[in-house]
């Protein structure tokens, strides 16, 4: 009998005399269940180290990774949501700001920065999901708009790192007009010759897929992101048929040619310095 | 087929053909009855001002889906002398639920873009609906190219309830080909007008909606989704539509007002379909004044137009 066998069965501490591990001291993936110390996880980039699943980020994170030193200057911080249509579903669009505002500490879907990456000047357009699913209304369609101009002003390559659901329904005809508007300058940009990097990442979806996250001089993407235009649900309620394993993954898009490249988080740095120095 | 509330309107004009049927040979002499029938004239007459210059934005999102309402193979064929059909993406396929080809108004040649409907279940199944695939943007942008190429100015016709939400349509990249669209029209030489002729869908609209002139017929819609689809993803449910398209603000006046599309083509008293050779000339008479007026500016200028145009597109507080 080996001596750490247990003696006694069942647990028979009392719950009032256990010790609760602090939060944020591991982190539990939720694929593999793998625990992981929260620092070690931030080192690989939030990915996990057991199976490679690519934690749902946001920008603040992303900056972190990407800028040298974790310096970089946000543009455009003070912007936020009009009301241009008075829309109300089951709350009015100010109070969903409000409230959506409060809770994920951000102003809207997107921030805008600029800094080095081991470097090399360039500007950052990085989209949250946590305000109100990524989706694009005027605010991230005018910050993506300026971020672009910037970059065309400084001749600084562009990275523009989308993770969004698609258009905000909230600004109904205004959204709609954003997929016009950021593909301009992305025009604009193109006929600079600056190069423009599309990160897509969990889930691109919609409008945020049809306008400038496929417009990319590269378009790479995390391992086992959903991109697609339109979603699986409303797919598969259309053709009332379940749809193939794999389908509008990463490594689908890749196999049908929409893809330069799937880059895993922890190599994006390196992969993308990379890239634009042969550019230079 | 009737609308709902078109219900009192189709009372009265059968009153009035119950009443016309059953005169006698002599009774037009009578003043008594020509006045009865004048005044019922004149009430139905009130009734069809009163009832469509006051429609909801979901009446009117019924009627930019009428089953009659001309699809855009009916505006070419009417407002073209002669019209040349161009097919097919040069990659895949030819894609009907998008349609395009040259064609001369008074002489003068234009490239005709747009998608088209079926009006009988067999065309609508050909024509996916207006439901245009990945290849069906292609054609529609290499059909532009080929305007360009030759100068000539470019009419899009847009009718569509969305892009095709198929898994053919991801696999050949969707997305993709109305990014690639919205941002290749930016670029085009020449002049581009776009006209939202019934139901304007989100992306599946936009992919051949950029243009110098974005008009809209004075029925159609054109929001970021249908109305149904929005009550689905806010409500879950489809129940609330009219709700919806009225916290879109989807109509033709809503969208001129938040200045997102240019101009309004008047259409005849009852919609399109009640008189489509007015409506024929009204869009034919639109494209020809358009033109001449966008052919006095430069092309650099107007492509510089056309992007400060759209870049100007949104509402912010900072």
């Amino acid at each position: 009998m080996a001596w750490f066998n247990r003696k006694e069965q069942g647990i028979t501490t009392p719950t009032t005399e256990k010790k609760e591990t602090p939060d944020g001291l591991w982190y539990k993936c939720p694929e593999c269940k793998y625990l992981t110390p929260s620092s070690e996880h931030k080192y690989y980039a939030y990915t996990c180290i057991s199976c490679g699943y690519h934690e749902r980020i946001g920008s603040q994170e992303y900056f972190e990774i990407l800028f040298d030193e974790e310096q970089f200057t946000e543009l455009d911080t003070n912007m936020y949501s009009a009301d241009p249509l008075q829309f109300v579903d089951s709350k009015p669009y100010p109070k969903r700001i409000a409230t959506t505002m409060d809770n994920s500490g951000l102003k809207d879907a997107v921030r805008c920065a600029y800094g080095k990456m081991n470097g090399i000047d360039i500007t950052v357009a990085c989209m949250d999901f946590g305000f109100i699913g990524g989706s694009m209304g005027s605010v991230v369609g005018e910050k993506i708009a300026r971020a672009i101009e910037y970059a065309l002003q400084h001749k600084t390559p562009l990275i523009i790192i989308s993770r969004s659901g698609g258009a905000r329904m909230q600004e109904a005809g205004y959204s709609l007009m954003q997929l016009a508007k950021t593909s301009a300058k992305l025009a604009l940009l193109a006929e600079a010759k600056v190069p423009y990097i599309s990160l897509m990442t969990d889930p691109t979806t919609g409008g945020v897929s049809a306008s400038y996250a496929m417009l990319g001089d590269f378009n790479t993407a995390e391992p086992k992101a959903l991109i697609g235009f339109a979603g699986p649900r409303v797919i598969r309620e259309t053709i009332g048929k379940d749809l193939p394993k794999g389908f509008q993954t990463s490594e689908y898009l890749l196999e049908h040619g929409f893809l330069d490249f799937i880059v895993e988080r922890k190599n994006l740095k390196a992969k993308y310095t990379a890239l634009l120095k042969m550019l230079k | 087929m009737n609308l709902d509330f078109e219900q009192p309107i189709i009372e009265l004009e059968q009153k009035l053909a119950l009443m016309k049927s059953q005169l006698g040979a002599n009774d037009n002499q009578n003043p008594a009855i020509s006045t009865a029938i004048k005044t019922l004239e004149d009430e139905i007459l009130k009734l069809k001002k009163e009832t469509y210059q006051n429609l909801t934005r979901w009446q009117k999102v019924q009627l930019s889906r009428h089953p009659d309402r001309p699809y855009t193979l009916d505006y070419i064929e009417n407002i073209c002398d002669e019209f040349i059909e161009l097919h097919g993406d040069r990659n895949f396929s030819d894609d009907l639920a998008m349609v395009g080809g040259l064609g001369t108004i008074e002489g003068k040649s234009i490239m005709f873009v747009g998608q088209q409907k079926g009006r009988n279940t067999k065309q609508r199944q050909l024509r996916n609906f207006g439901m245009a695939n990945p290849e069906g943007y292609r054609k529609a942008l290499r059909l532009m190219k080929i305007a360009e190429k030759f100068n000539k100015p470019i009419v899009t016709l847009i009718d569509t309830p969305g892009a095709f939400p198929g898994i053919e349509a991801e696999q050949r990249g969707q997305a993709e080909a109305i990014a690639r669209n919205i941002q290749e029209m930016f670029k085009l030489k020449v002049p581009v007008i776009c006209i939202i002729i019934g139901e304007g869908a989100s992306g599946g609209a936009l992919g051949i909606a950029v243009g110098d002139q974005v008009l809209m017929l004075e029925n159609a819609w054109y929001s970021v989704i249908s109305p149904e689809n929005c009550s689905a993803i806010l409500w879950r449910t489809w129940d609330y539509k009219e709700q919806a398209a009225q916290a879109l603000k989807l109509t033709a006046q809503d969208m001129l007002g938040f200045k997102l599309i240019d101009g309004i083509i008047p259409e005849p008293l009852g919609g399109a379909h009640t008189d489509p050779l007015s409506a024929y000339q009204a869009v034919k008479q639109a494209i020809l004044q358009t033109i001449d007026n966008l052919e006095k500016i430069s092309p650099q200028e107007r492509i510089s137009q056309r992007i400060d145009k759209f870049d100007n597109m949104g509402v912010v507080n900072e």
